[in-house]
């Protein structure tokens, strides 16, 4: 028995050798590598897609964070959908103010999943739970879906980074992002090309971004970028669903991120010493948390 | 690394460097001290003193030493609740030198008067170091039941201690000695897979030679 995956290819080889689905590759490497069985891997699963439940479900939109940054936006977008106010379908609207939701109880002291970062933890949950509202997906579905997710998540993190220090927000934000797209791409109906895919052409999208939180906090930008990971997430994983081919192979999209997080400054890594942290609000406000 | 790494833990926001992360040295650092905690005085370094505040770092810290786990929804609530316990809490700025970025020193008091100094660190995800115990350089990570031994620097102490656990069928997964000079004080840190009966504990606090002994346990309420 192989353990944790190196590459998308990996997975999609074990699938087709062992005729599994891509979901059940990844509950079985976890009940090797942790000595447990299919059934415990897969119930402490379904306890994290119940605990992201728990946590869209108890979204107080009367909360701040410390810095008076964060806080009751996700109302406000649940007030604009309700209204009929769409831009976009019900369901990306769904997805929205699911993911500010979530990323503003993280930075409200909230209990959330980390998925795979706290300051990330919006993206997977929005698609995901969306899906589910709207859809009528059963959970055990949602839960092989959770399964897909860390698949994904866990190559990345292997071969390269899904830590905002070393890689950038692309590592954080561009994880969940692929990590989402895969996850709704076999909800969906995908097949594990469609899946790998849906995450290649999602994590293209986020290469190059940089983690320049204002005053080091989990807030600005993290908070709404969970939602252009989420919405970026559901458009990758239709483009895929389509027929459409990311040029380049998942598993090189995936080497490219690792090489640009390591040539992105430091100053650009969790520092908060340049872009948007620096910009003369960044600094008031930087300012303001010291005092 | 394991898939509930990636989807998971579950947690109490927004940072799991500097708050789940900071939870947990607090609540490794109220089991070395093995009773509740009457006095803590909390000193930051770093990125906990420079971004604590607003990751709630002053609140996760006192949450563990209460007892909370990282998933605790309490957690905002910790310094109310500490008050309500009657545990005193202070805070200030650490004077550690070329610490980890994410540091706190814990100068903790016991009800029962036991007293341990701890060095923490947060070194990414929410996983820590116990970088110091009682002014001496340590390096373990609460993932392993670990068992601290003090003792004067003086020919047998890691023999009787070892000999103590082999008899115990306690295997060691990892040992660390430090001293502060030749037949000084000295201290060893050992990881274990399994975990050391409390009589076993008691046993090595008679020893002569033994100054002290702190264990901490990965079961709850011990």
């Amino acid at each position: 028995m192989t353990v944790a995956f190196e590459t998308l290819q990996g997975i999609l080889d074990s699938a087709q050798r062992e005729n599994i689905p891509f979901w059940r590759v990844i509950l079985q490497d976890d009940c090797a590598e942790r000595s447990v069985s299919a059934q415990q891997s897969f119930e402490t699963m379904r306890g994290m897609y119940r605990a992201m439940k728990e946590a869209d479900a108890a979204y107080d939109a009367q909360l701040r964070s410390a810095s008076g940054m964060a806080g009751g936006d996700g109302e406000k977008l649940a007030r604009f959908r309700a209204q009929g106010g769409h831009l976009v379908g019900d369901y990306l609207s769904e997805v929205m103010e699911k993911a500010v939701k979530m990323a503003e109880s993280n930075a409200c002291m909230r209990r959330i999943v980390a998925a795979p970062t706290a300051g990330s933890c919006g993206v997977i949950p929005a698609v995901l739970l969306a899906c589910e509202a709207q859809k009528r997906v059963p959970e055990e579905r949602m839960v092989e879906a959770l399964f897909v997710a860390a698949g994904i998540g866990e190559v990345i993190a292997a071969s390269a980074s899904i830590a905002g220090a070393e890689g950038g927000c692309q590592a954080e934000i561009g994880s969940a992002s692929a990590m989402a797209a895969g996850a709704v791409a076999y909800l969906e109906g995908g097949a594990p090309e469609d899946i790998v895919h849906a995450a290649a052409l999602a994590l293209k999208n986020m290469l190059g971004l940089t983690c320049d939180p204002v005053a080091g906090l989990v807030e600005v930008p993290c908070i709404k970028r969970n939602v252009s990971g989420a919405v970026n997430a559901v458009t990758s994983a239709q483009l895929a669903l389509a027929g459409v081919r990311s040029v380049i192979p998942p598993d090189e999209v995936i080497d490219a991120m690792r090489r640009i997080g390591h040539l992105l400054p430091a100053c650009l890594r969790e520092t908060s010493q340049e872009g948007l942290a620096t910009t003369p609000t960044g600094q008031q406000i930087a300012r303001r948390m010291r005092g | 690394m394991n898939v509930f790494d990636i989807i998971g833990p579950v947690m109490v926001g927004p940072s799991s460097s500097h708050t789940a992360g900071a939870v947990k040295i607090g609540y490794v650092s109220r089991k070395l001290l093995a009773e509740p905690i009457q006095k803590a005085e909390i000193l930051l370094y770093g990125s906990f003193l420079a971004t604590g505040k607003g990751h709630g770092t002053p609140l996760a810290l006192v949450a563990g030493l209460l007892g909370m786990k990282t998933d605790d929804s309490r957690i905002p609530d910790s310094l109310r609740i500490a008050e309500a316990c009657g545990m005193e809490v202070t805070f200030g700025e650490a004077d550690l030198r070329d610490a980890h970025p994410n540091s706190v020193q814990l100068n903790l008091t016991g009800v029962d008067g036991r007293r341990l100094e701890v060095v923490g660190e947060s070194i990414g995800g929410s996983r820590i170091n116990i970088a110091g115990i009682d002014g001496i350089s340590t390096n373990f990570s609460g993932d392993y039941p670990t068992l601290i031994v003090h003792n004067l620097d003086q020919p047998g102490h890691v023999a009787e201690v070892t000999s103590m656990l082999a008899h115990k069928s306690v295997n060691i997964a990892t040992m660390q000695l430090y001293r502060a000079s030749r037949g000084g004080y000295a201290v060893m840190v050992i990881e274990c897979d399994q975990e050391v009966p409390r009589a076993s504990i008691a046993w090595l606090e008679h020893l002569e030679g033994v100054q002290k002994v702190t264990y901490y346990s990965l079961k709850d309420g011990e």
